[in-house]
């Protein structure tokens, strides 16, 4: 037992708190004290790992509570909270978890926390009221120059894995039987109000949508769809993209005043 | 019922520049947002920790618009770090801003605690040393926020698991003395007063419930703004029943009673049931509230002629 100053107290409990030792604790605690000091070490973990499991429901499902909780608790010593607000924290849990070698045996593990993670992102995003399809109607034959500002709640999630397949299943009142789907999919998570949307994209669909949300015109969403589908139709895959609220705005920014004026060929 | 201006007058009000009702409130949960929004049954306020709702916009905040819309709102902090070496972060203020500019909360109360260090948020309310050092950096932080504010603010007592070396005053001193230095009130946890003399009390002095009485009994009515109320469980580990404050169950007898000897004392005040763990039916909740109402009602008059006679 060391004496206490004030200049180390912060520092002291701080790091006990993120050690990996079960029994860490500041070295100026009596033996009494040092036990006790497990109660903050627990509230730590036991409080962000719970915020973790409301955060990613269907992962913690996935790997069972043991497991999510141990590795909540690594990710936790590795990666403490910065931030404040709690909802907000997790962002890199999907990272953590794909780099995680005692979770490399459920290879689509990482690809659903990022599902889950876009899912809080969307939830907690501003208000916003999406695109009105109307205000595109003088636009005529000029909307494949088009650029669009992408609504504050739209987030666009592609794996190798049937994610949003998987995702379903588990959150399912009666898991199904029916087996999952294999290869990769795409999902757009919006929020035009209240509610969350999910739609499951093509791979060329997804394309298109990031190329579109990125900023680009729809002529160059196209290019980017129809190189992976030769048969790729733009115009029900951006009727989804409008219904579904992945829009805030026209943008009308210089740049896309010229692209427009060339589109018209004046 | 008492004319509010005859309370608006009272001195612990001009004192806190609290705007709460003198009733019983909960701490609201999402699991009774339609209980809460459809019938307010015995609860005349609502508290809410700001954190939960600093996020930009979505369902979250519509249901606190709804709840405030409602009923007096007090926003409880818990992130703000006032006793912390580093002063309150810029960015978590302006987001305390906005929730204030947003609700109009009838108060405004944090923690005698602090929770970050180096840039790392440690969600929980960590244990201070009593010193003047502290109390310096408590009073440059409780400063630094109701600036910032434009407003007053109540500093909550701790619950206590550890005795921290090198003490040059008690806890009562502390808090005392910080209401002199910045005008703050005090937010008294009647649960965490049984729960630190309890773990940690002069086991020379008394039992705890008689400790827990001269605690009370040390802080001046005046400075008091708002009472909390709530469950402790108790952890066998170290062989001593270790209590701790999980706010998971009813506020238990013991404190229940140490709650009256303070309202009979000082007078009845804003007072909140909390329950943030196993969270139980609304009707569960509102039996406390019920139970810390009446208690507030059958001192009515007796606070109100020792105020005046103070």
């Amino acid at each position: 037992m060391t004496a206490l100053t004030g200049e180390g107290f912060e520092r002291d409990v701080a790091e006990a708190l993120l050690s990996a030792d079960r029994a860490a604790a500041p070295d100026w605690l009596d033996p009494e004290g040092a036990f006790r000091f497990r109660l903050y070490r627990n509230n730590l973990r036991h409080g962000l790992a719970g915020s973790l499991a409301e955060a990613f429901p269907v992962v913690r499902r996935l790997v069972g509570v043991p497991f999510f909780e141990a590795a909540a608790g690594v990710f936790i010593e590795r990666q403490p909270p910065r931030d404040r607000m709690l909802a907000a924290f997790g962002g890199a849990f999907a990272d953590f978890l794909s780099a995680f070698e005692p979770a490399q045996s459920v290879p689509y593990l990482a690809d659903v926390a990022r599902l889950e993670r876009a899912r809080i992102e969307a939830l907690h995003a501003a208000d916003a009221g999406p695109l009105d399809p109307a205000s595109l109607s003088d636009l005529g034959a000029q909307i494949v120059a088009a650029r669009f500002t992408p609504h504050p709640a739209c987030r666009l999630v592609q794996s190798s894995h049937p994610v949003l397949s998987i995702w379903q299943a588990q959150t399912a009142p009666q898991p199904s039987s029916v087996p999952l789907r294999e290869g990769p999919e795409a999902v757009l998570i919006t929020r035009p109000d209240l509610e969350l949307q999910m739609v499951r994209l093509s791979m060329a669909g997804a394309a298109f949508a990031a190329t579109l949300l990125q900023g680009n015109s729809a002529e160059d969403a196209d290019a980017a769809a129809s190189a992976l589908d030769s048969c790729f139709d733009p115009t029900p895959a951006f009727r989804t993209l409008l219904d579904a609220g992945a829009f805030r705005a026209l943008r009308d920014d210089r740049h896309y005043q010229t692209n427009l004026n060339q589109g018209s060929g004046s | 019922m008492i004319p509010c201006g005859t309370l608006d007058r009272a001195p612990w009000r001009t004192r806190t520049g609290n705007r709460l009702p003198v009733a019983a409130g909960a701490g609201f949960k999402f699991q009774h947002t339609e209980e809460v929004l459809s019938s307010s049954g015995p609860v005349g306020w609502m508290e809410v920790h700001p954190e939960t709702y600093m996020v930009d916009g979505g369902p979250r905040l519509r249901i606190l618009d709804a709840v405030a819309a409602r009923y007096p709102i007090s926003l409880h902090g818990v992130a703000l770090s006032l006793a912390g070496e580093a002063a309150p972060d810029r960015a978590h203020l302006a987001r305390l801003k906005a929730l204030v500019d947003r609700v109009d909360p009838a108060q405004i109360s944090e923690h005698l605690a602090w929770s970050d260090h180096g840039g790392v948020y440690f969600a929980d309310l960590l244990p201070i040393q009593l010193t003047r050092a502290t109390l310096d950096r408590v009073v440059r932080n409780v400063e630094r926020t109701q600036e910032y504010l434009g407003r007053r603010i109540l500093v909550e007592n701790p619950s206590n698991y550890l005795v921290l070396p090198g003490a040059e005053m008690t806890e009562n001193e502390l808090l005392i003395r910080l209401t002199e230095r910045t005008g703050c009130g005090l937010l008294v946890d009647v649960n965490n007063i049984y729960i630190s003399q309890s773990n940690l009390g002069d086991r020379s002095v008394g039992d705890v419930l008689e400790r827990a009485r001269r605690y009370l009994d040390m802080m001046p009515g005046d400075l008091i703004g708002e009472i909390h109320l709530a469950g402790h469980s108790v952890d066998p580990a170290d062989g001593r029943d270790l209590l701790i404050d999980d706010h998971g169950s009813p506020v238990a007898d013991p404190v229940w009673s140490l709650f009256e000897h303070l309202i009979a004392r000082i007078g009845p005040r804003p007072s909140l049931i909390e329950w943030d763990t196993n969270i139980p039916a609304w009707a569960t909740l509102t039996d406390d509230v019920s139970r810390a109402g009446c208690v507030l009602d059958r001192y009515r008059f007796v606070g109100r002629s020792v105020e005046a006679a103070q």
